[in-house]
């Protein structure tokens, strides 16, 4: 399967141009057996790859295929091909793993839905487009994707196009991203200015050469990094272009959990450490990116407490959640940002799951305030859920919890980490843990709410699905339990994780004689972090088990911070009135009406009536009596004698 | 290797054969005369693909040459010399595709059907001979000859206000290819062989047997210059796309957009940047400047514009800035992605009017506020519509992002600058063009009078299949366009770099 592993790559793309061309002749069950075989065939090629790939000696783990020529124009050349490494191997496994399990959910999940067929070959086509963006071997294919992903978003974001809402979502979701995408084109720019070539390989082999040790100051790579950075805060929802994201939940439930949780938000993480060669010789970016991390982290966490819409939590709370990885990237620990990704993506896209199931059984009803007590009636909904809030939340054993703390770690006791981004992201840990749990508590316990909202309409008790979408269920709550031992902190074991990644980050800058960093062990620092967390989780009992008065009588005293807080800080007004508005109303008034129109125009048609005027003067000559033209041809004689008369002194 | 010097006149005869078997038809046959002009168009279109399998890349000459006295007068000695190079080929096969598709989207037209295809195929014998032309007198004859056409199809066949826009449209031109006769003219007077051979006066030029001072290099440069700034073209000189666009019929603005606009583009090629490079190198700032501000700009006024098909001529002086700007970039991948782009941008863009024509055949506007939710009604044109779209803006894996791609990054390794500021189009081309989208085809269906439209008929699908397919080759597999084309833009960027290097001596001397 090494020699040919691309072909993976290609399988949904087929799936996606069948059920996309033929897929409205085609009855449900054709068109969710095509969609989801080819996901699930290349997960199992994936696999089969995943095996063979472990047996190679650690040195030959980097296998490049190229297909055919894309670009190439003078010396720029950009092929169609694809690095098998292990950044790249962890990477499509989570695609297509958790893609396979969200497409099989979906088959249920989307049953009542029109336009299936089109539901099902955007998503085929996303896993496509992931899948080259993780697998290209240059930056220009990796755009490919990267904009290919953000298309995917797009469409699916605007599923309900019906909805005004669902498309102001998708067209926010594209152009906010396309203003990132800029950011990243011109950083791509500047890499073929300075390396001549756009292959990572060849890159980082360049930088290397010209670059042996972290530059000083802020230089080309400082240059190029910051300018890679912007395409991923659009791609990842991190400040200042993080607003796509919360509206983006106007898609369908399993596409938030697929594309807007696990996979594509995740894609800005990848890049970063994909580019860790030239991020590590940037270290001024690298605070950046760290600051920006911490900043979104605590930022979302703090507007994810205050939503009623269940889906908006999860929103913020990915973005939050993003924030932490852009924080691991950004202190230089690359492999705990990929570990978090990929702990991440399960719990996460579990909790979605898990939300769609609320959802659905409560007929499409999505404020927290009108759930409750539903742990009687969704029992696996309600166990997997608060296997994935354990896991998110970080409590000890749960695979979020080994992924974070190696983030918090990194953060304190890396060379380019400090304090504050430990204690930063501790609170954020709390915050979390606190907003999870009120999660659960709204909708699991407590009063039935839900009556009260829908009591016309729901007859009977909400249920759960089959059997078929509980699978996906079980499998990634299983994850989320385990698949943080693959990366046990130094206390505790080996970080297997992080051995196998090592391949990938070769190319590092001569790390300089790191002097001992701060006062505190690994060990001493989680325990705190577990304290705070689980002093959340407690805050959270008290607010919303213990007495539901209290909650509200905060909300009263602190009236204008739950206000701030609970309308997201203004942000989204802030960009409407000082970009949106501003630029079409500029446009509309000054721009076309003023200047094309009158201005330009009115110059053009200006000229025109101008010599319709003259015309219409000078027309008065030929007036067709024959002794007007001769009064003309005398005076002409007149002024030709005169001019010969006075030139000839 | 006879037979094939003869192809581009044989383009030539095909056409003007077609035009006077559409003379004779009788005009009430109105089927026979779509389907001749179908015929001979789409004869000419196999035909010219010769050009594609007989063109050797490896040649920095023209090909298909063919050279013969027209008319000697006095000391004139014009002649029919025509031929093609790599830039102009994928031109004349773009204007021989695109044409049968224009008459096939022209089955609407329903009066006057065999002036109208007799237009039809005069307006290709003369935009093929634009390309084609390698004398100067040739040139500005068939630049004349597709304005006439051009005029008629605006003024007879368009919308409400069609004379005021086809004579906007001719006067511009006009006003502008004056200055370009009288640059001819004068080029004349220079040339001691009394001839108007473009390739022999170029030549000259370049090798200093034609000397010119520097105030008539300038001249001349700027009389072309204007000439075909209009045609393509560059703020501010745009005013009369609008107009025209809107009230042109479908076939008439997919042939604007798609090819017309391009002779503005290819005459800056051809004439302005191998004939004077040094002033093009010496306005090349300024010039770029008026292509970023017609890149920023179109975008923004086409993102308030009420009407479809103004908001897709705003967005062709958009995209054609970043043609210009490539051009005047001087660096190979810049040059080569212009090129391309104009491909690229006589695909999709023809390819938007074509759509937008199909809902006017349906409905008869098209103002953006007559719809809404036509995703309902119409999924397989809403389909369509997004994949034009999508390689309109430029999205990678299409055709648009190659060129688009190709110009930028070009500028940037001649000035950042412009081309960062030049990147803020992508942007804007989603805003307008997604923004449009939404309101046209998402939300509920609001106007009772679009419950009942038609999706596309076979005919539509037709028409619009091969453009889909042409839009992913050109996105993904490129290598099939710029490997010819390679060989002549590395002329005209060797010719920019020969002059450019001494010309900083010139100047540092020359003022002392």
């Amino acid at each position: 399967m090494l020699e040919n592993y691309w072909v993976l790559i290609l399988i949904p793309l087929f799936g996606f141009a069948i059920n996309g061309i033929f897929g409205r002749r085609f009855s449900r069950q054709v068109i969710a057996w095509l969609s989801c075989s080819t996901v699930g065939l290349s997960f199992l090629i994936c696999l089969l790859t995943f095996w063979e790939f472990i047996q190679l000696p650690v040195d030959k783990r980097t296998i490049s295929r190229s297909l055919f020529t894309w670009i190439q124009s003078g010396n720029l050349v950009s092929e169609f091909s694809f690095l098998l490494d292990p950044l790249s191997m962890v990477m499509i496994l989570v695609v297509t793993g958790v893609g396979f399990l969200i497409h099989v959910y979906s088959v249920e999940y989307m049953a009542g839905e029109e336009g299936y067929y089109r539901y099902f070959s955007y998503l085929n086509l996303f896993i496509f487009m992931m899948s080259v963006l993780v697998l290209a071997d240059n930056y220009l294919l990796m755009f490919v994707g990267w904009e290919g992903v953000g298309l995917c978003s797009y469409l699916l974001i605007g599923y309900y196009f019906e909805k005004r809402s669902a498309g102001d979502a998708a067209k926010k979701a594209f152009i906010v991203n396309r203003i990132g995408d800029v950011g990243f084109i011109i950083g791509i720019f500047l890499i073929f200015r300075q390396f001549e070539s756009l292959e990572y390989l060849t890159v980082f082999r360049t930088v290397s050469d010209q670059f042996p040790e972290p530059t000083a100051g802020f230089g080309v790579l400082g240059a190029i990094t910051l300018l890679l950075f912007i395409g991923a805060t659009g791609k990842s929802a991190q400040i200042p272009l993080y607003v796509w994201l919360p509206d983006a939940m106007e898609g369908p439930t399993p596409v938030s959990a697929l594309i807007h949780a696990a996979t594509m938000v995740t894609a800005g993480v990848y890049m970063i450490a994909r580019s860790a060669p030239l991020y590590t010789r940037a270290p001024e970016t690298l605070f950046i990116v760290a600051a920006v991390g911490i900043s979104t982290a605590l930022l979302a966490a703090l507007i994810a407490m205050a939503q009623r819409d269940i889906k908006k939590v999860l929103a913020y709370s990915t973005i939050s959640q993003l924030g932490y990885m852009f924080l691991a990237v950004g202190v230089g620990a690359f492999s705990a940002g990929i570990f978090h990704l990929m702990t991440h993506a399960f719990f996460k896209a579990l909790l979605f799951l898990g939300s769609g199931s609320v959802i659905l059984a409560l007929h499409h009803e999505q404020d927290l305030m009108k759930m409750g007590g539903l742990r009687k009636y969704l029992r696996v909904t309600f166990y997997t859920m608060w296997i994935a809030t354990l896991a998110i939340a970080g409590v000890p054993l749960f695979s979020g919890f080994f992924s974070k703390e190696e983030i918090l770690w990194k953060a304190y006791s890396s060379p380019l980490g400090n304090g504050a981004f430990w204690f930063v992201g501790v609170l954020v840990a709390g915050l979390t843990a606190f907003y999870m749990f009120r999660l659960i508590f709204l909708v699991f316990y407590g009063a039935e709410r839900f009556e009260e909202a829908h009591h016309e309409s729901t007859p009977h008790s909400p249920t759960e699905p089959s059997s078929l979408i509980k699978v996906p269920f079980m499998i990634l709550a299983f994850f989320s339990i385990v698949a943080g031992f693959v990366g046990l902190p130094e206390y505790l074991g080996t970080n297997r994780l992080e051995g196998f990644l090592a391949p990938s980050f070769r190319y590092m800058p001569e790390p300089a004689s790191v002097e001992e960093h701060g006062h505190f062990s690994e060990s001493h620092l989680a325990l705190i972090a577990i304290l705070v967390t689980f002093f959340g989780i407690a805050a959270a009992y008290q607010l919303y088990i213990r007495d539901r008065q209290i909650t509200e009588r905060l909300a009263a005293r602190f009236s204008l911070l739950y206000q701030l807080i609970w309308r997201k800080f203004f942000v989204d007004e802030m960009y409407d009135w000082m970009l949106v508005r501003s630029i079409r109303g500029f446009s509309r008034k000054i721009l076309w009406k003023s200047i094309d129109v009158n201005v330009i125009d009115g110059l053009v048609n200006g000229t025109a009536s101008l010599m319709q005027t003259w015309s219409h003067a000078l027309k008065r000559m030929q007036s067709g009596y024959a002794r007007v033209y001769a009064t003309w041809i005398l005076g002409g004689a007149i002024l030709i004698f005169l001019y010969y008369y006075l030139t000839s002194f | 290797m006879l037979e094939t010097e003869v192809l581009l006149t044989a383009l030539l005869l095909i056409l003007a054969a077609g035009a006077s078997m559409v003379a004779f038809v009788p005009s009430r046959k109105i089927h026979l005369l779509r389907g001749t002009a179908l015929f001979f168009t789409t004869l000419t279109f196999l035909c010219s693909l010769l050009l594609v399998s007989h063109f050797d890349s490896e040649i920095d000459t023209m090909q298909f040459v063919q050279d013969i006295s027209w008319f000697d007068v006095g000391g004139l000695h014009v002649r029919y010399h025509v031929g093609i190079d790599g830039i102009s080929l994928f031109l004349v096969i773009l204007t021989t595709f695109l044409v049968p598709v224009a008459v096939l989207a022209s089955w609407s037209i329903e009066e006057k059907v065999k002036s109208y295809m007799f237009f039809m195929l005069l307006l290709e014998v003369g935009m093929i001979g634009v390309f084609i032309s390698l004398d100067l007198i040739l040139f500005y004859v068939f630049w004349e000859v597709m304005l006439v056409p051009m005029y008629f199809l605006i003024g007879v066949w368009g919308g409400e206000r069609r004379i005021y826009a086809a004579v906007k449209f001719f006067i511009y031109t006009m006003a502008g290819s004056l200055l370009m006769l009288a640059a001819i003219i004068s080029l004349y007077f220079f040339n001691e062989a009394q001839n108007f051979d473009l390739v022999e006066i170029t030549q000259k030029l370049s090798s200093g047997e034609i000397v010119l001072s520097p105030l008539a290099e300038r001249l001349l440069f700027l009389a072309f210059f204007l000439a075909f700034a209009v045609k393509v073209p560059l703020f501010p000189f745009h005013t009369w796309l609008p107009d025209a666009h809107v009230e042109a019929p479908t076939a008439g603005s997919v042939l604007l957009a798609g090819i017309l606009l391009k002779m503005g583009i290819y005459g800056l090629l051809r004439f302005c940047l191998p004939m004077f490079p040094a002033v093009s190198v010496q306005l090349a700032p300024a010039i770029s400047l008026l292509a970023i501000i017609g890149i920023i700009y179109g975008a923004l006024v086409a993102m308030v514009q009420p009407d479809i098909k103004k908001l897709v001529a705003y967005s062709s002086i958009s995209h054609l800035g970043f043609v210009v700007l490539g051009i005047f970039a001087f660096n190979f991948q810049s040059i080569e992605g212009a090129t391309y782009q104009m491909l690229n941008h006589g695909v999709s863009t023809g390819a938007l009017f074509l759509l937008v024509g199909m809902i006017y055949d349906r409905r008869h506007t098209h103002l953006i506020e007559d719809f809404g939710g036509l995703a309902h009604v119409m999924p397989c044109y809403a389909a369509f519509f997004m994949v034009i779209a999508l390689s309109s803006i430029g999205l990678p894996g299409l055709n648009g992002f190659v060129g688009e791609f190709l110009i930028l990054q070009g500028t940037f390794l001649e000035n950042a600058g412009r081309a960062a500021f030049a990147a803020s189009g992508i942007v804007l081309s989603a805003v307008y063009m997604l923004w449009m989208y939404q309101r046209v085809f998402m939300g509920t269906l609001q106007n009772e009078k679009n419950l009942a439209l038609p999706d596309l008929n076979w005919r539509e699908i037709l028409i619009l299949v091969p453009i889909v397919i042409l839009a992913l080759w050109m996105g993904l597999y490129s290598s099939t366009f710029l490997r010819k084309m390679d060989t002549s833009v590395q002329k005209v960027v060797d010719r920019i770099e020969h002059v450019r290097e001494p010309q900083i001596y010139r100047v540092e001397y020359s003022g002392h």
